[in-house]
């Protein structure tokens, strides 16, 4: 049986690392996450695992030692948020080149400046580039259940990537709800032990990690590494029927929400989904007009042909992105979702939207506003920007 | 641990850097490195590990390594951070039963990577007392981007960025005592070395910070031709000029105990030091004497100093 809990988001990042007991955690406190690191020390402290914890003195140190403790055999991980994430930044990127299962925990939150402690996914977007898989979560539930799949998906044989597993900060790292927790005995048995073929402990072998390579094997490596991420969406689907098979909760690359026979749609990823569920609840229990939501759950390997193919029969969509590119047009997840309905020639007129920068709040009218909208799109085709705000002060 | 250097035993041991690597001729860092790794036991494993630096981009360029042990790179300023997960992994997986093999952990940087970029990383890991040797190959320049000033680059030394010229007369500051700084962490074992006497000085302090359990630091002064400006021949004489004009005095740091490893009977002038080196050149032309003397009264501070430390 299921264990009825009510936790917060980090609470429930931290239970399920102790359930995985993994074997280091080099972390640095940061503002919304570190409670993780908090409460893993507090189980270390109290003999509850045998994880051993390395104070390193900043990120950079933190996504370094991580990456020196994967190759030396074990299984590592790091939580951070925003700053430090960008930090870490070089280090992203040669953990998924060296192909490190790695798992961190970001809470996302926005990059200076200003300075702001709030949910905004500046700091993940600005890593999609990074070599990482990314998987996006809307509630505690959801970022306890990612995390418990995070590890299967990362140290698959075919895989072999760093899998941020991602939440929104405050809104769901520091809300507390109701969650359903699994067995210790289950996880394990889900997670299982791990087992390198190749690193540097390895009793009779020995390993190089981390060459110079020259022009005449940089690009291979890299190409290798897009292979990885390309067999990694196979893998991911796995895991989760895995993972439902245990738990009846079910995953994907995103959850379409009433899209069977909606017109119009938005897109977005995280916790804002679920005011918009409710926005479209309303508006279908009330208008009876045909409303629905994708919420991105797998941002990298980006799911490009299933969410055209989800969007196929849409006449509208609005993309929502919570962060920043300063292209001076899309944000990040508009301008894939764009790309991707180009290339599957989808018939429905698209429109950006950015929200919730730095914590700012979204309603249900706010939602309820961007579909009225969307419903005069698939009526007159006109589409007169290609982004827009919401909420936001003009001046 | 035996007292006595056997220098032909030791040099006899195999090598764990193979030939074939791509540095220089007359480079100190190689034989830093290959000094330090003939400390270990023959049938001790360990893992190295390597700050960016002339060293990683020459001894490990896809596909081939010239490390006999098992070896990581992780970038340049994080050797510190990166052997404190290797270590860490080694305690917990023994802890586990997962592993029984024993391993020491030994990382190499340059004074770029170890000084500069990597000091707040290096400065971490001994704090955190992991049983590691951090080793720096000092060459006073960030010699693989092309001898540009660190802090460890002695004060008037040309570089190009800080080149002689009309109105500059090299680096302005004097260099950083890294050495001592290490130490102020209240490291188990500090020892500053450079290659003098068979390598005896520095075979010994390297088998010292192996063996001694926690974390040790190692700073060894390693010519660089091609920055200095010598001939590869001259690699031995400067570094013994290095040490009897006391610029780079031996010492050790033991349990906070300093310990001085050699006192010239007599001091030599420091133009012992600087003649045999391009980088000084400008030192010794007409008009300069008030540098060299400020630069004597540099050594004669800091070599009274450390006698006084050492008392």
């Amino acid at each position: 049986m299921a264990i009825r809990e009510r936790l917060s988001g980090n609470e429930a990042v931290a239970y399920a690392i102790k359930q995985i007991n993994p074997d280091v955690m080099p972390a640095f406190p940061i503002t919304p996450s570190t409670e993780i690191p908090q409460y893993v020390a507090a189980y270390i402290a109290n003999g509850e695992i045998d994880t051993e914890f390395i104070h390193v003195e900043s990120e950079h140190s933190a996504m370094s030692a991580t990456i020196g403790a994967s190759a030396a055999g074990a299984r590592a991980l790091t939580a951070t948020s925003s700053c430090g994430m960008a930090l870490m930044w070089e280090e992203l990127y040669v953990a998924a080149s060296d192909r490190l299962p790695i798992v961190l925990a970001l809470v996302n939150r926005a990059l200076s400046g200003p300075i702001n402690i709030n949910a905004d996914h500046s700091d993940s977007m600005g890593a999609r580039d990074s070599g990482w898989i990314q998987i996006y979560a809307e509630s505690n539930q959801e970022v306890y259940d990612n995390f418990l799949q995070a590890y299967p998906i990362a140290e698959h044989e075919k895989v072999h990537l760093p899998v941020m597993v991602c939440q929104d900060g405050f809104i769901t790292s520091h809300g507390v709800e109701n969650i359903l927790l699994v067995e210790d005995d289950r996880v394990k048995a889900f997670v299982g032990e791990y087992e390198p073929q190749h690193y540097l402990l390895h009793p009779t072998q020995r390993m190089a990690v981390g060459p110079y390579a020259v022009s005449n094997y940089y690009m291979e490596t890299k190409r290798a590494q897009r292979q990885a991420m390309l067999e990694a969406k196979q893998v991911i689907l796995d895991v989760a029927a895995r993972f439902e098979e245990m738990t009846g909760r079910r995953y994907g690359f995103f959850e379409a929400y009433r899209m069977e026979d909606a017109a119009c749609a938005i897109v977005l990823i995280g916790s804002a989904a679920g005011t918009c569920k409710a926005a479209v609840d309303h508006i279908r229990n009330t208008t009876g007009k045909k409303v629905g939501l994708i919420k991105i759950r797998v941002f990298r390997p980006f799911p490009e042909e299933e969410l055209a193919q989800a969007l196929a029969g849409v006449e509208a969509v609005a993309v929502l992105d919570r962060s920043e590119m300063f292209s001076g047009t899309s944000g990040p997840l508009g301008a894939e979702v764009r790309a991707a309905m180009y290339q599957a020639r989808c018939k429905a007129e698209v429109v950006n939207y950015f929200y919730g920068l730095g914590g700012r709040d979204i309603t249900v009218s706010d939602f309820e506003a961007v579909y009225d909208g969307l419903e005069t799109l698939a009526r007159t085709h006109e589409v007169t920007d290609m982004y827009r705000y919401i909420g936001l002060r003009e001046a | 641990m035996e007292n006595t250097y056997d220098f032909k035993k030791v040099m006899s041991k195999p090598e764990r850097l193979a030939p074939g690597h791509r540095m220089c001729a007359g480079c100190g860092g190689t034989i830093t490195v290959r000094t330090v790794l003939r400390a270990l036991e023959e049938d001790d494993r360990a893992v190295i590990g390597n700050a960016t630096g002339c060293l990683e981009v020459s001894s490990f360029m896809y596909p081939y390594t010239a490390y006999e042990d098992s070896y990581i790179h992780n970038a340049f300023e994080n050797a510190g951070a990166t052997l404190s997960g290797v270590e860490t992994a080694y305690r917990v997986l023994k802890k586990k039963g997962k592993l029984t093999e024993d391993f020491k952990f030994i990382t190499f940087g340059g004074d770029g990577g170890t000084y500069d970029i990597g000091f707040q990383s290096l400065s971490g890991a001994m704090e955190r007392g992991h049983d590691m040797v951090y080793v720096c190959y000092d060459n006073g320049a960030y010699m693989n981007t092309g001898t540009q000033r660190s802090s460890a680059t002695p004060q008037y030394a040309d570089t190009t960025t800080t080149p002689v010229g009309r109105v500059s007369n090299g680096k302005v500051q004097v260099r950083k005592d890294l050495a001592a700084i290490i130490a102020e962490h209240y490291v188990p074992y500090v020892g500053q070395s450079t290659f003098t006497a068979n390598f005896k000085d520095l075979y010994t302090k390297a088998r010292k910070a192996i063996y001694t359990p926690g974390a040790a630091f190692l700073n060894v002064l390693s010519p660089c031709p091609r920055g200095w400006g010598y001939e590869p021949a001259e690699m031995m004489d400067i570094c013994k000029m290095a040490v009897e004009t006391c610029y780079w005095p031996l010492f050790e740091v033991i349990d906070g105990k300093w310990i001085l490893s050699y006192a010239p009977r007599h001091k030599l002038p420091i133009e012992e030091f600087l003649k045999s080196q391009k980088r000084f050149k400008h030192l010794f032309q007409k008009g300069n004497e008030e540098l060299i003397a400020c630069f004597q009264a540099e050594v004669d501070k800091r070599w009274d100093a450390l006698c006084s430390r050492c008392e």
